[in-house]
């Protein structure tokens, strides 16, 4: 094997590509990270060591321009057992469970292609799931398309919810909830994020590192092709620009295979249950190139990667394909060499291919060899692993806030004039998802308590292994909320962790555990970057004063159409524990006879609200201010009453407001309603934070009453369930009936009448 | 009593229908397809998932396991079988019940809570059941779309094979069938899966009269043969 200190002959790279752009810049790296990348090697990089950083340091991988901003979360707490940085965060859940949790983006793929993109989205995150030990036992799909007037749109929709449910429901993991969003902002840019939950014995918990000189790395799963190459470079780390430019993108998606993952799941699992893998790590963005430099500089080791002996779909591959490709369905597991027969015996079984492809050095660098051009084995690539994986370049890019801000928010939506048909606008905001959910298997696994459509999914907590039910309930949440972003990203997305941990009380359930996605436009616009900043605070100061940790992220910038920025839009996921779970807890449901109270005081303010935007009024005003201490204890109460029984029926008020609250608890138990007491437009479809309604039985008001006065928590009667009409004294009458027909078809109707693919 | 759920590479709901059984007291594990025998077993269900990735067909290469001759085998014998969701797939790929499973009508994967009426307790899945009595238990297909031929179909009803239906059609199944048994009674084939609806907190207890008949159709045959 030739010394490290020998330059790797593979090609020059002051090549020009074909069209005369300089090799680096067509990989897309800046001058500057050229210079640095000679700096690190002391020497002129060749093309594979070019390609190799160019997909390390690309933004999707090194989080480069978000890293300085990402530092502020708070992500410590006595239960927190991973932060971010990992596969996944991990939390010690009790009963010897340790609990997984991941968000990922799969946005641009999904613009170009929508169902493998959606498809091998869900793939991404199982792989993150089980390469800490844990096994994934719930997904969810946060999702936000174009309008639904918009043919195009549709199609993306469609395929989406298509790619989600073909490979989801095969590889055999619940999909429990998410959200579904319809808006022009992400007409051209969908944003199809995705959450996984996983479980495992406390012990199993394992982490991706490349340990022990001599120690093997075993590539496990498919073949290795020509998909995806490039795709965290290409795809995730730009924007779109015309039509026939974004389908040449397509070859860079790449293409899932639901069956082969589930072997791979298994196969792994088994491998780590029987303690045969020092680490495993999955094969995401960057493939190879990102699974052996990331092992081996978390480690603190190097490795030596024979190229040639990785499986492939077809000849003629170059190293830089094959370093490069993001064939999905592949994991690298570290192995001792005397437990190399077991886990070859192990991949036999699951019908999982199974090669050794390197070796654990001391080097602290990550050599590529192969003898492919007929001589000896020779190194092609030559370059310290951790210059891939840590030193990545960081930016602290230029951000200011929009010029127009301080007259923007003069312009208050509570100036609008007061509409003449208030049911006719409710009546607009209402939509079911069951067209999107009920094509998920969203039951495996016997667990789901209450299933997608619900404030938050509730989950039993079982062993993992020993299938012991603990007696205790998971609640999961994702939110996201661009309209109230788009007029202040900071109290937004207080907003959002507020909304979230009221869906979570609803269910009566405490939070333990955040993880966030940021989806953003082009962070070198100074705009998005004060967006990313200002949401990262925003998260921040809830996170803080609801004690929750964050223990992991994904950030998605350059989402993007025509040179427009998407409305920023920071999606976060929640977990929280029900201790005990005795009952199903209380849904978005009214109990005929019941009476209404909503929790919490109402902000008289409708900018960044549903019913403004609907009246084109979008990215202007001031949110409602936000009292945390107040939103804090508010959801503390109502976890408490839904824990001692008595609330029947319980739903968050978020967007669209106390009218959109009462009227879907309406229709998804058809049930009508009465309320009285709302002065006008504005308390019906305020948003303000840290809300929600309650049916209580009429024998359990005072009881009720009682503990909200007792906690000095704003509270009001505000009616009561029953009959067949949605009433809102002196605003608005409408039938039950009409208003569950507007509800049900709204999304089949709409999908039903085609698409166009784009 | 031990029941021997078979699980394919694929299979996903083996763990759930042990789980079920276990739930009422019986013992149940996990027989992977590679076996080619099945020892000491009173009854078999194969349980649901994507074997194979239903790739060709659901269920078309599954039939050719090494473990299908021994529960070929094991039906002829009078033991009960189960085919739930897949199994119910593989049951008819492998000719121990007749028709096939085509795609649903909407062509669209349907997870939702289904409402069956029993048609008929002479069968080793309703024993215990009543006629006419209606089941609250989920389905969770994209291809459970029943068909088969006229005379199969007339032969199904004149001879009471026709174990449940559904009260509300969710795929196309021709004369809404949601399970069939096989001339012998000893093989149910149904697309709902009874493991989802054995818990008070998952919204159905309504599958455990499936299960318990089953269990009781194999300690009837147990104490038979013994």
């Amino acid at each position: 094997m030739a010394a490290a200190e020998q330059t790797p002959r593979n090609g020059d790279a002051h090549d020009d590509s074909s069209d005369g752009e300089p090799v680096h810049r067509a990989l897309g790296l800046t001058d500057d990270e050229l210079d640095r990348i000679r700096d690190t090697l002391g020497r002129e990089p060749n093309h594979l060591e070019l390609a190799m950083y160019s997909v390390m340091w690309s933004e999707h991988c090194s989080y480069k321009s978000s890293r300085i901003h990402l530092r502020r979360f708070p992500t410590e707490a006595p239960w927190v057992l991973v932060g971010p940085g990992e596969g996944a965060g991990v939390v010690d859940v009790g009963d010897g469970i340790a609990a997984a949790l991941r968000i990922e983006s799969h946005n641009h793929p999904s613009a170009i292609e929508p169902y493998q993109g959606a498809a091998t989205g869900v793939g991404g995150i199982l792989r993150d799931i089980f390469s800490v030990g844990a096994r994934p036992v719930a997904v969810m799909d946060p999702l936000r398309f174009g309008p639904l007037d918009d043919a195009r749109s549709r199609w993306i929709a469609e395929g989406v919810v298509s790619g989600v449910s073909g490979y989801g429901n095969s590889v055999g993991v619940p999909n429990v909830g998410g959200e579904t969003v319809f808006d022009e902002t992400y007409q051209g840019n969908p944003l199809v994020n995705v959450l996984c939950l996983g479980l495992m014995p406390t012990e199993r918990l394992v982490l991706g590192r490349a340990e022990g000189v001599g120690n093997l790395a075993v590539l496990l799963g498919s073949s290795t092709g020509r998909d995806g190459i490039g795709g965290v470079s290409v795809l995730a780390s730009a924007g779109f620009g015309d039509d026939e430019a974004d389908a040449d993108k397509r070859p860079s998606v790449q293409v899932g295979d639901p069956f082969e993952e589930k072997r791979l799941i298994e196969a792994c699992l088994e491998l780590l249950d029987r303690d045969l893998a020092v680490g495993v790590q999955d094969l995401g963005g960057a493939g190879i190139t990102c699974a052996t430099a990331e092992t081996a500089a978390k480690g603190g080791a190097g490795m030596d990667v024979d190229v040639d002996a990785v499986p492939r779909r077809e000849p003629h591959m170059a190293p830089f394909e094959v370093m490069t490709s993001e064939s999905q369905e592949r994991m690298l597991a570290i192995v001792e060499p005397d437990k190399l027969d077991d886990v070859l015996a192990i991949a036999r079984r699951w019908e999982v291919q199974a090669t050794v492809i390197g070796t654990v050095t001391d080097s602290g660098r990550l050599r590529i060899v192969t003898a492919a051009d007929g001589g000896g084995p020779e190194v092609v690539a030559d370059v310290p692993a951790k210059s891939l994986e840590d030193e990545a370049p960081l930016y602290d890019r230029p951000r200011s806030e929009p010029a127009d801000l301080a007259v923007r928010r003069e312009d208050s939506a509570n100036s609008l004039p007061a509409p003449s048909d208030l049911g006719a606008d409710l009546l607009d905001m209402l939509c079911d998802t069951s067209w999107v959910w009920s094509q998920y298997d969203h039951m495996l696994f016997l667990n789901t308590v209450i299933a997608p459509g619900g404030d938050a999914a509730v989950l039993r907590l079982k062993h993992p292994t020993t299938g012991v039910d603990t007696g205790r309930g998971m609640a999961m949440t994702t939110d996201g909320n661009h309209l109230w972003c788009a007029v202040d990203p900071r109290l937004g997305s207080t907003m959002t962790i507020c909304e979230s941990v009221m869906n979570l009380a609803v269910v009566g359930a405490r939070p333990v555990a955040m993880v966030n996605c940021m989806n953003f436009g082009n962070p070198e616009h100074p705009e998005v970057m004060w967006q990313l900043s200002e949401s990262v605070d925003g998260l921040s100061e809830a996170l803080v004063a609801f004690g929750i940790p964050c223990i992991g992220g994904n950030v998605s910038l350059y989402n993007e159409s025509r040179g427009a920025d998407i409305d920023p839009t920071p999606v976060v996921g929640l977990l929280g524990l029900i201790e005990p779970l005795e009952r199903v807890p209380p849904r978005p449901r009214l109990v005929e006879g019941g009476a209404l109270i909503l929790v919490g005081d109402t902000v008289r303010e409708l900018s960044g609200s549903r019913w403004a935007a609907s009246q084109g009024h979008r990215g202007r005003g001031r949110l409602p201010e936000v009292d945390l201490d107040a939103v804090s204890v508010a959801a503390g109460v109502t976890r408490e009453l839904v824990a001692a029984d008595l609330v029947l029926g319980a739903h968050d008020v978020s967007g669209g407001g106390l009218g959109l609250a009462v009227a879907e608890m309406a229709v998804a138990s058809g049930v009508g309603a009465t309320i009285a007491r709302i002065a006008d437009h504005v308390d019906l479809f305020s948003e303000s934070a840290g809300r929600a309604v309650l049916c209580v039985a009429p024998d359990r008001v005072r009881a009720v009453l009682d503990v909200l006065e007792a906690h000095g928590v704003a509270h009001s009667r505000i009616g009561e369930a029953g009959g067949d009409r949605i009433v809102v004294k002196d605003l608005l009458d409408v039938g039950l009936a009409e208003a569950a027909d507007v509800w049900r078809n709204r999304l089949p109707d709409s999908i039903g009448s085609g698409t166009t693919q784009g | 009593m031990n029941v021997a759920v078979v699980a394919f590479p694929g299979t996903n709901c083996e763990m759930d229908v042990v789980e079920a059984v276990r739930s009422l007291g019986a013992e149940a594990q996990v027989v992977f397809h590679d076996g080619d025998h099945l020892d000491g077993v009173d009854a078999v269900v194969i349980a649901g998932g994507f074997a194979h990735g239903d790739y060709l067909r659901p269920g078309a290469i599954a039939r050719f396991s090494p473990i299908m001759p021994a529960v070929g085998d094991f039906a002829a014998e009078g033991g009960p079988v189960v085919g739930i969701c897949n199994g119910f797939q593989v049951l008819t790929e492998a000719g121990l019940l007749p028709g096939a499973l085509q795609k649903n009508a909407g062509l669209k994967f349907r997870c939702e809570t289904s409402e069956l009426r029993v048609e008929t307790t002479d069968s080793a899945l309703t024993g215990e059941a009543e006629v006419g009595q209606v089941l609250r238990i989920p389905i969770n297909h994209f291809e459970g779309n029943y068909t088969c031929s006229p005379e199969t179909l007339a032969e199904l009803r004149a001879e009471d094979r026709i174990v449940l239906r559904y009260v509300d059609n969710p795929n196309g199944s021709v004369d809404d069938i949601a399970g069939i048994c096989n001339a012998g009674r000893n093989v149910v084939g149904l697309m709902p899966h009874p493991e989802r609806a054995g818990h008070e907190l998952l919204g159905s207890t309504d599958g455990r009269v499936l299960i318990s008949s089953l269990l009781s159709a194999a300690g009837a045959r147990s104490a038979v043969s013994a």
